[in-house]
Parts: C-alpha cells; structure tokens; sequence
C-alpha cells in the first residue's frame, strides 16, 4: 500500500485494517500525531488527508491508499515554523502541547479558506479539537491573528 | 560577559519547550520507542466491594507467551506509598476488593493483540458485599478538620439566620494525554520508569517501597507531559510501580499506557462533597458567625484526601472576615474509586458553598451582594478564621473593583425563550502548601555555572504545560543578567536532579521559583571570584514569621493568598434548561506576572474547567462505577462552549515570591462555579444548591418554583 505522507511517498506492507494512527506512529515514526481517547472525540489524532481534517484513529490505513496525508511534521517548511506555528508559540496557544498537533492542522485548513475569518468561525472550526489547558481564548487569537 | 540582555521577568517570552510542541517533536510517554518492549494492562475489579474468591487463567490458553503479575509478585511492601498504607498495589486473591476498577493481575505480551486475548482468558470470581454508595451511609472516616474562632453565636436575638446546603460532584481532570509509563530494567537492580507525571519523587517512593528498591535503584524520569490538574500527582505512582512489576517479571521493558476509557474509568476524580452552612448577620449585614460543615466523600482509599480535606476546611468561611466561626469537615470512605488531587484541591467545593452563602444572605436582607462582600470581604490586617493575620499582598478590594469596571453592559437576550443573567463571585487561594507543608518538604534544587559558560537548573519541579521550565529560566537569566539561552534545565530524572517537591499546590513558581532566583543570584556573586564549574543547592527555609498549630489549626494557613473576583453572564434557554457562560470575566490579584501569557493562560484554562464543573461535567454512577465513562458521554467544554474570557492581571506584590509573585494555578477554579449559579438566578429566579447545573436540574428547579 502506497500514500503520500507530508510530501513523501511512501509504503505500508502491514494489513490495511490497521488505524491509520497506529500505522503513523509505530510504523513511520509520525509520532506527533496523539491519541486522546481513540473515539473520534478529542482531535488530538488529527491530520489532512488531501486537505482535509480526519480523526486519525477512526480510519483504517487501507483508505488512504493513493492519498495525501499532512502529519504536525508536515507544516514547517524545511525547519521554517509557519506563521501558524509561531502564533502558537507567541500567544500562549500552546500549552501542555498534546492538543496542538491536532489543533494546528484544524487551524490550518481553516486558514486555507478565501475569507477573513470570525472568532465564532474558528471556535466553529476548531470545536472538534479538545484543549483542556488553555480554554481556547488564546487559540482563537493565535488563529485570527494569521486570517488574511 | 557580553551587554546587558534585555530582562525577561514580566515579559511574555516564547515557552522554551514551544517549538517542540508546534511540530511534532516533543516526546511524551507514549511517543518513545523502547526496542523489545512488551505492552501491558491491567486486570480490575468488576465489583463495587467484596472479595476474591478465586482467580483461574483458562489452561487452554498457551500462557507462554504472557507474563501474569499477581500481589504475590510484589518484592517489597504490597502498598501504593501515599499518605496511609490503606491501598494495594494490587489486591491478592482472597483480599478485599474495595471499589469497582481496582487492580488485580497485571498482564504484558509482545503485542497488542495476545495481551487483549490473554485478558478474555481470565476469570476472577468474588463473594459480593453490598457496596457503601453515599456518604449518607459512610461509616468509615479518614479525616476530620476542626476550625475554631471566637464563639458561634447561638443567642440570635434580633439576627437574621440564614441555612443552606450545598452539594457539589465528581469531576474529570481530563488532561487530554491519557495516563501512562514505560518501565525499563536495567544493569545493578536499577527499573528505570518514563512516565506522564507531575511529581517525579513521588513516583520514586512508591517504587522504592512496592519494589524494594534502592535511591539508586529506582529512576524516574518525566516525559512531556499532556496535562495533569492534579491527575498525575498520585495516580502514577500506580501506573509506574505495575509497569515496573511487569518489567521486573518479563525481565524486558515493558509499556503501560492506559487508554481513555480505562483512565476513566479508573483513575482518580475531584471529591464529591455536602456542604451546609449556617450564617447569623444583623439587619445591618453585619456578619455576626458562621456554622459550617463539609462532608467530602473519599472513594474507597484515603489516597490525599486528609489534605484536601484541610484545603478546603480553610478555605470554608470564604474571603470574609468574620468574629466566630466554625469549621467542621470530615472526609468519608465510599466503595467508589478513590478521589484524590484536582486544581483547586477542596478549595473550590468549600468556596462555591461559601460564595452562595453571600447571595443567599444579601437576598434576605435585600441588599446587593457586591455591597454585601464589601462590608464582609478581608482586608489588609484582618484575620482568617485560622486566626491568620493578613500582613500583605490583600487583593479582595483590588480584584472586585477591577472586574466591576470591567464587566460590560449587559445586552439583552436576541431570543425570545432565553433569559440572560449576571453572577459574581470574591474568592481567595492559598499559594503553596498548607501550614508547615513547606518546612517539613524542604524543597530542594541545585544550580550549576557550567565550565561552557551556560549554566543548568537542576530540579524535580515538572513542567505540564503551566510553564515551569520557561518561568524558571527568566528568573535565572535575570538574576545572573544573562539571555534566555544562556540557561537550560537538566532533565526532571531523580537521579539527576535533587527532589524539589511535588509540582502542585500553586507553589512551583512561587516557592521553588524563588529558589532558582536565589540559587542564580548566589551563582553571580561567586563568578566574581571563582571560575565555573560551580554547583549550588538551596533548600525552602520557611521564614520565622510564619506559625501554623496543625493539632489545633490556628496559625498562617498559607505563606500568603491570591485573590480573585469573578463575574459570569449566562444565557439560560428556559425551554431546554440549557446554560451557556456568554461572557466570564476575572481580575486576578497574581502579585506580579512573571509571564503575563502564561498567567493569563492559567487563569483561563481553569475558568474554563470551572465553566464545565458548573455546567456540564456531570459523572452518573452505576453500581459503584462511573455510567459515562467515556469521551463521548463524559463531556468537557469545546471551544464552540466555551465563552471568551477576559483576564485581568493585578500585580500586588508578596515580599517572598519571586518579584512578588503568588501562586495562581489553582485559584481560577474557585470562583466561575459560584459566579454562574448566581448568574442562573439572575436569569431565572431560581436558586441552584447543587452543581452542576445541567439542563434536567435547571428545569426541575425552574418547574417547582
């Protein structure tokens, strides 16, 4: 089995009833992907499977044969934090850090889209991504303040 | 020395450990590779309370390729090293079992899947004992705290008595990385045990007794860790001493890395409790006593409950000052899995009581509440119901102002089914730990000027995502008139760095952070004229002004308190029952912000965990066990739930903190729950006695009115 992982291709000879998080972190070394409660609820499995936000541990890697998957490993641009990132950073965004893999990526895609974005927008678009440290304020301002 | 660094104590710097979180590459527990490590689990309980009759591996099943740990396989004492010797490490055949999810054999295999299958293969078979439920029905107490000031009145002649009771429930601390450790033997009897934990000694001990293990012999080390809020004080020495059984046994390293339904199902919870008061004021609202009693309900072993329990107990009568007062508290044994430390610590389950109790007082006298805490609240040299003198750093009048000024105008509601209402709420924390915590600790870190030029913190204080390494470098870098870069911290090992306490009780900053400034100051001086490598040790002195009787509870409680004032707006839909905070402002008396980000990062994540104990966090019991012991049925706030919340940071400093600061990390979950309720009965009319205020609760109360 064959799939992009953040821009490199690469190969999976396991059973492909595997969950994808499993397949990332064991077998490929992405362990910045986390697994918060392996139900779909928490986000801090998130990655991009072309594009968009999936839970990672309710996908079995067979699906994403062909595909493209953007790991937290994959937003830096050759060691180059992303403005994102060093929003993160700066604003206090991150905290514990075990949601912020998960919750950058949600960000990410959020800040993909042709317009500005609201504070309710990003509260609606990060709801699937759980933080228990920072109660969000400082997220939805580190995410407003990289919006176009 | 090159020119003058910029100082940056009070600026927001970046988290030293930032970059490594925003791509991937800080490593908790369960990110580190161990070649050749076995995965294991653990085996409960499926009963509230009984015994174990029996326990049969089926022989069909090829055993193995499976290591089985049972109590006879603890070399040293089968005890979780706490407070008392009360809880097993795990319960051996024939023993009692206590509450529902307690261990009993602990099971490792080279993969997943034969550990699962090995686990289906077990047959544990018990004598059922009905289960003590509630602490209506507890008998066995594990603590009692009696506070005492001047004489409750009981001639009420011309006074108005108010009475109320108050309950509060179990709480998650839901760090959002599940509990977990990886036990790794080694040469010379040494188990080296990675793991997700705020208190590396702590973890230390228990290996040492379970294990009978020497100082040497046992090595703790901390992982990045996802979160703790007082989860990953206690209950990984448990994770920690069965991965190193297991380890032991198999003779390889061994994972233990607990999944979300199993952390909660089993793990420990914030102590439900009853809280009833009695307060006699005068027509005039002056407060004349207070009659309090607490009943916190334990679990089923003592784990930290006598502290909570004295937390809470001095913190009962709330930020006011009042001539006689009584405390009453005790602390109940239930078949439930044991409670133990969540932030706040007792504090907020006795302030939300004490808080309403304003409310409830100014609504009978017809007075506004804010004027009320204004006559009430504590100042600079009144006395605590401790008998503590408050000699500095008294924020109450500083807090309320500024959140009053702060709070905007309220807007009505733009739906015709909702009501909007506004709530309050003064409160106080004691930073560090209670009493003569602190002397008997004797917190310790060591500092080094290395041969390199850079110089290296060693200490066992934790970071958990609160700050501790970034905090801890600014006050060094300051004190030594060096960059940010010129200071690292050794890694939080216990066999490299001395034991500094455990990183709870608000107190890293404020108690260990003074420390490192001493320590860094002490190393300046001695540059002048000695040549690096050089090392220092500095160990907590408690000042001599400070006196605590813990027999009879008089005295300075806490070294100092931080002070905050809360105001919340809700929208309650009267048609669902449902709550949401809309707006939730807090002036915080911190006494100085080293890192204004941080603090301010504190200060919301607890609001917002208080915004969930009050609203939404409800735990169902099922036959001793949790009902919703899930993510997708234990719900926490998401940021759609969440309200934007403002802080405002107040700095008053503390003559002993570092630049004056005063530990904040807990006191955020004191006020927002008494603020909402208030809210709720602005918005409804109706008063809420028991949190939290889910939708059934708003609307029965609202239906028999």
């Amino acid at each position: 089995m064959r799939f992009t992982l953040n821009g490199r291709a690469v190969s999976f000879a396991g059973s492909g009833a595997r969950r994808l998080l499993d397949v990332l972190r064991e077998d490929l070394g992405a362990t910045g992907t986390k697994e918060g409660c392996g139900e779909g609820e928490c986000g801090a499995c998130s990655v991009l499977i072309d594009g968009e936000v999936v839970d990672s541990c309710l996908i079995a890697v067979g699906q994403v044969e062909g595909r493209e998957i953007t790991t937290v490993e994959g937003l830096a641009d050759g060691g180059r934090l992303t403005a994102l990132q060093q929003a993160f950073i700066e604003r206090g965004a991150a905290q514990c850090g075990i949601c912020t893999p998960g919750m950058l990526l949600a960000a990410h895609v959020l800040l993909q889209g042709s317009r500005r974005l609201t504070a309710d927008d990003v509260r609606e678009g990060l709801a699937g991504n759980l933080c228990r440290c920072t109660g969000y304020t400082k997220i939805i301002d580190a995410v407003l303040s990289c919006t176009k | 020395m090159c020119p003058a660094p910029v100082t940056s104590v009070g600026r927001s710097v970046p988290r030293r450990e930032g970059a490594d979180k925003v791509t991937g590459r800080a490593r908790y527990t369960d990110d580190i590779a161990v070649p050749g490590a076995w995965y294991g689990r653990t085996i409960r309980s499926t009963i509230a309370r009984g015994a174990i009759r029996s326990i049969t591996l089926d022989p069909a099943f090829d055993w193995s390729r499976v290591v089985v740990v049972t109590a006879d396989d603890i070399p040293g004492d089968n005890v979780v090293q706490l407070i008392r010797d009360d809880q097993p490490v795990l319960v051996p055949s024939g023993g009692e079992i206590r509450h529902k999810e307690e261990p009993i054999l602990l099971l490792a295999a080279p993969d997943r899947a034969t550990v699962e299958e090995a686990a289906s293969q077990i047959r544990i078979e018990y004598e059922l004992a009905t289960p003590v439920s509630d602490i209506g029905s507890a008998t066995l107490v594990f603590s009692t705290v009696d506070i005492s000031k001047g004489k409750v009145v009981e001639d009420l002649e011309g006074m108005e008595v108010v009475e109320r009771t108050f309950r509060v429930g179990l709480q998650e601390q839901l760090y959002i990385e599940p509990q977990g450790a990886i036990a790794i033997p080694e040469a010379n009897g040494v188990i080296r045990v990675i793991g997700s934990l705020q208190c590396p000694y702590y973890v230390h001990r228990a290996l040492k007794r379970a294990l009978k293990l020497s100082d040497q012999q046992a090595v703790v080390v901390q992982a990045e860790t996802g979160g703790g809020f007082g989860g990953k004080e206690e209950y990984p020495s448990i994770v920690a001493v069965h991965a190193a059984l297991l380890a032991r046994k198999a003779g390889r390293p061994v994972r233990l890395i607990y999944d979300r339904h199993e952390d909660l199902a089993a793990t420990t919870k914030r102590h439900p409790g009853v809280i009833r008061h009695r307060t006699a004021v005068k027509k005039d609202g002056t407060l004349v006593s207070q009659d309090i009693e607490i009943v916190l309900d334990g679990g089923a072993y003592c784990t930290l409950t006598p502290v909570v329990l004295s937390r809470a107990a001095i913190h009962a009568a709330g930020a006011y000052s009042c001539p006689n007062v009584r405390i009453r508290a005790r602390a109940v044994a239930t078949n439930t899995p044991p409670n133990g430390a969540f932030r706040g610590f007792g504090a907020p389950q006795s302030l939300f009581a004490a808080e309403l109790m304003v409310e409830h007082v100014a609504e009978r006298l017809g007075m506004s509440s804010v004027d009320l805490r204004r006559k009430w609240m504590l100042r600079l040299g009144d006395t605590t119901a401790t008998g503590q003198v408050l000699s500095e750093s008294v924020g109450s009048e500083l807090v309320l102002h500024a959140a009053l000024k702060a709070a905007q105008t309220a807007q009505p509601p733009n739906r015709p089914t909702v009501r909007r209402g506004r709530g309050l709420s003064l409160v106080f924390h004691g930073s560090g730990f209670t009493g003569s915590g602190e002397k008997k600790l004797q917190g310790t870190i060591g500092f080094e000027a290395l041969a390199d030029g850079t110089f290296r913190i060693l200490t066992a204080s934790t970071e958990i995502g609160q700050g501790t390494k970034t905090i801890f470098s600014q006050l060094a870098a300051d004190a030594l008139g060096v960059g940010l870069d010129m200071v690292t911290l050794a890694p939080q090992d216990t066999s490299l760095v001395p034991d500094s306490g455990p990183t709870v009780a608000s107190r890293t900053a404020m108690i260990v952070g003074r420390l490192v400034q001493e320590a860094a100051t002490e190393i300046r001086e001695r540059l002048k004229r000695e040549k690096p490598p050089l090392r220092v040790e500095k160990s907590y002195i408690q000042p001599d002004t400070i006196h605590w009787d813990e027999t009879t509870y008089r005295g300075d409680a806490y070294p100092v308190y931080a002070w905050a004032c809360t105001i919340a707006d809700v929208d309650v839909d009267m048609t669902t029952g449902e709550v949401r905070v809309t707006d939730l402002v807090t002036a915080v008396d911190c006494g100085k912000a080293l890192h204004p980000v941080m603090a301010e990062g504190q200060i919301e994540g607890g609001c917002l965990q208080a915004v969930g104990w009050a609203t939404i966090e409800e735990i169902k019991m099922k036959d001793g066990g949790y009902q919703n012991d899930r993510l997708a049925t234990y719900l926490i706030p998401t940021a759609l739930d969440a309200p934007r919340i403002r802080t405002i940071l107040i700095e008053n400093p503390y003559s002993r903190g570092p630049y004056g600061a005063k530990g904040i990390g807990e006191l955020p979950m004191d006020g927002p729950a008494p603020a909402i309720i208030a809210a709720i009965h602005d918005a409804t009319g109706v008063w809420l006695d028991e949190i939290p205020a889910t939708p059934e609760k708003v609307l029965a109360a609202c239906a028999s009115r």
